[in-house]
């Protein structure tokens, strides 16, 4: 198996970690790491394709890569809103969790966080 | 075969890690997992030879990221998480919809074409027109300028969401970015012999960036990177919001390249086109803005709102 699709294999293994954690965790900091883990595993994908695109002299499709490297200055951007949120929200309330005072809410409200 | 092994065990580590990352039982742990991770992850883009990917998830993936999450994690740990996660039977359900969509991925990666589509060739034919060498800079910054544009354009959107969600009484003060709890003289040490070499570092990989790997994502982060160590030794506070001077700092990058974007329908016959012969030298005018623009902000972003009284 070569490098490439090994990390091909690795991606996919993150995404659905990732995915479960972003699920299962009620704390919103968890579900932002889970998401970054996903996200991680999604750009992996992107690096088999880059490698798979070798030619022309190069080691690695050039476009993909770009892509990635943009991805990932959004993915921090993202992650620095939503953490600022969250403190914010842990600074108001005294609490860190999604949900309403109120606990006749009914489990996955807070999927969408 | 022993690049095969050694390979292998990278994966096994990283997984580990990300493992940990999401079943720790406490927060804490899970964010200095996930600081590894991002470490180890960009071996693999090196693995995979894109030497330009690595850097920025060094940068950026593992450092900031880092900085930042370990941050909100011990800001957030006064606060005690009062909900439970989901009762057995979910998990189960959801651990099996997360599998399949592995094995979806999985299968998805076996089957890939072969050959692969490839857009390397054209990224080739035309770098001559660019002046550049580095094919990657070539996509970023002439190919898809469009999409480097915007992504800047999220970065300024960023830092506004940031600091508007402070509270009234602090709009305009400062933010206080994370710094150590125990001032070390070794730490003070680090951050004063550090950022001279570090500058001229990430100077040197912006510049660098139109050949080799590098540019101005991976320079900025390492010019951001020293302004944070220079904030986490005390030696230096982070500038209240209202400074006129930070905010023109983070608008430059985008600002610059809407400006030439816009000229390009003078001088090149459309926006953000390039008029030919001095392609480069418009190229790396645009990327020095940008370069000083994601210092500028990746350091706001993990200093987070201000939560100090602007002072009159």
């Amino acid at each position: 198996m070569s490098a490439a699709t090994l990390a091909g294999l690795t991606g996919a293994v993150l995404a659905g970690l990732g995915l479960y954690g972003f699920i299962i965790h009620p704390d919103p900091l968890r579900r932002v790491l889970a998401f970054n883990v996903l996200g991680s595993g999604v750009f992996l994908l992107f690096g088999i394709l880059a490698r798979r695109g070798a030619a022309a002299g190069l080691l690695a499709d050039p476009v993909p890569q770009a892509l990635v490297i943009t991805g990932i200055v959004v993915a921090f951007a993202a992650t620095a809103l939503a953490v600022a949120l969250l403190v914010r929200l842990s600074e108001e309330t005294g609490r860190v969790g999604l949900h309403a005072e109120v606990p006749a809410q009914t489990p996955g409200d807070g999927a969408d966080g | 075969m022993i690049v095969q092994v050694l390979d292998i065990g990278l994966v096994a580590l990283l997984l580990t890690l990300a493992g940990w990352t999401i079943l720790a039982r406490f927060t804490f742990p899970a964010v200095v997992s996930y600081v590894a991770y991002g470490l180890l992850l960009s071996l693999i883009w090196v693995r995979l030879f894109a030497v330009d990917v690595a850097l920025t998830e060094a940068a950026i993936g593992g450092g900031f990221t880092g900085v930042l999450l370990i941050a909100a994690a011990s800001r957030l740990r006064t606060t005690t998480p009062t909900e439970q996660g989901p009762a057995a039977p979910l998990r189960w359900a959801v651990a099996v919809l997360s599998a399949l969509a592995t094995l979806a991925l999985a299968i998805v990666v076996l089957l890939l074409p072969d050959p692969s589509p490839t857009l390397a060739p054209q990224a080739i034919d035309n770098i001559a027109i660019t002046g550049l060498g580095n094919p990657v800079t070539a996509v970023l910054i002439a190919y898809r300028a469009f999409d480097t544009m915007l992504e800047k354009c999220v970065l300024v959107l960023a830092v506004v969401g940031v600091w508007s969600v402070a509270s009234d009484r602090y709009w305009g003060g400062a933010p206080s970015a994370p710094r150590a709890v125990a001032q070390s003289g070794a730490l003070t040490l680090f951050a004063q012999l550090l950022p001279p070499l570090g500058i001229l570092i990430g100077i040197r990989i912006f510049w660098v960036g139109a050949d080799e790997p590098g540019g101005a994502f991976q320079g900025g982060a390492i010019l951001a990177a020293m302004w944070m160590i220079v904030m986490m030794a005390s030696l230096g506070d982070a500038p209240a919001i209202s400074k006129r001077w930070i905010r023109i700092a983070v608008v430059a990058g985008p600002i610059v390249f809407i400006g030439v974007g816009v000229l390009g329908f003078a001088t090149a016959g459309g926006f953000l086109a390039y008029p030919a012969g001095i392609a480069k030298t418009v190229i790396i005018f645009v990327e020095i803005f940008m370069t000083l623009s994601i210092a500028a902000a990746l350091p706001m972003l993990v200093a987070g709102p201000p939560i100090q009284a602007p002072r009159l």
